[in-house]
């Protein structure tokens, strides 16, 4: 069985077509990266397989059955935006999180704040979007869930973070699971993906094993990339 | 240290690091490799990229696995010298046609480099 099946799924805004007949299947195990320009459908193809969203048509299956509360505890989300109450300390959160998912593991959320230079006693309101994103990463990743999806994890940190954020995403998620990174930096991130998605006005243009493409066009994945839409 | 590019398949890259290693005695027969998730947290890299690179070494026979205790380099000293030898005429085929391309004959590169041997010497 699948991590993740989409099958013909289309969605607009108004008249705004933006995901238009669209289908992927993505098996377990994998770090997958969703790679796209801005506003070319990355977020909202994320937001239906969270059920933030419902299609115009298609569907998602997850482990097989279509979204909706199992899929929730199978997946730990991490939004595009920080998505956190601002007037809650960091400690808040976590206790927060732990009331509301049953797999979210409190000490091992301490440790990753520990890690990642958090003080657990500062108000989100007080922290930088950088420590937002670590905090809100920290969060995510302290889920025992089956699939990780991860919207723009690097967005807003410096490049040094961005090699510490991506060792902890190597050496957090669980054993086994899937992980979704949806990023349009792809340099720094395309040496820990198995496959990529290029997601093109609402379509999916090329799934590929990294390796077999980085072999086939002798390049590296954002050169690939860089070529493949060029303004 | 060793660190992967994007350039070309991460894996093949892995599995062409160890093997020269091996070769080098770096990693002598009988070794115990560091476990998967180990390796890839090393690199920075995917545990699935370092699985197939340790895959691919073991299909050529250079490691083996023992069921409970991960993977070990090979016993079989024939094979890293047959390969050793094989990285050997790479270096000297590849250094003899760049000096053709200088002018050089075969012989005269030769020459040349044995006196190279005796001004190090």
């Amino acid at each position: 069985m699948k991590a993740i099946e989409i099958k013909n799924l289309s969605k607009s805004f108004g008249k705004k077509k933006v995901l238009n007949d669209i289908s992927l299947s993505i098996d377990r195990g994998r770090i997958v990266g969703l790679l796209g320009k801005n506003g070319m459908g990355k977020s909202t193809l994320i937001k239906i397989i969270n059920d933030l969203l419902t299609p115009d048509s298609g569907e998602v299956l997850v482990y097989g059955k279509s979204v909706g509360v199992e899929s929730k505890l199978r997946i730990s989300y991490l939004p595009e935006r920080c998505a956190l109450d601002k007037g809650m300390t960091v400690k808040k959160v976590i206790k927060f999180y732990s009331d509301f998912y049953g797999n979210f593991d409190s000490s091992k959320a301490m440790k990753l704040l520990h890690d990642l230079d958090l003080d657990a006693e500062q108000k989100i309101s007080k922290m930088s979007k950088g420590m937002q994103e670590k905090l809100q990463l920290a969060l995510v990743l302290s889920r025992e869930a089956d699939i990780y999806i991860l919207d723009e994890p690097l967005g807003g940190v410096d490049p040094a973070t961005r090699d510490y954020i991506l060792d902890t995403i190597l050496s957090n998620f669980k054993e086994g699971a899937t992980v979704i990174i949806s990023t349009h930096i792809i340099s720094d991130i395309e040496r820990i993906l198995d496959n990529v998605v290029f997601i093109h006005k609402g379509e999916i243009i090329l799934t590929s094993d990294t390796d077999e493409l980085r072999s086939s066009e002798n390049a590296s994945i954002d050169e690939i990339f860089r070529r493949t839409f060029r303004c | 240290m060793f660190s992967p590019d994007n350039n070309s398949p991460i894996y093949l890259q892995i599995a062409e690091k160890i093997k020269s290693d091996i070769v080098s005695g770096e990693l002598s027969p009988g070794a115990r490799l560091p476990s998967v998730r180990d390796l890839a947290l090393k690199l920075k890299v995917n545990p699935n990229t370092v699985q197939k690179a340790l895959a691919e070494l073991e299909m050529r026979g250079l490691l083996f696995t023992e069921r409970t205790n991960g993977k070990f380099v090979t016993h079989d000293t024939g094979l890293i010298i047959s390969i050793k030898n094989d990285y050997a005429k790479n270096i000297a085929e590849s250094f003899l046609s760049s000096m053709e391309k200088l002018g050089f004959s075969n012989d005269e590169a030769i020459n040349y480099l044995s006196n190279l041997g005796g001004e190090k010497n």
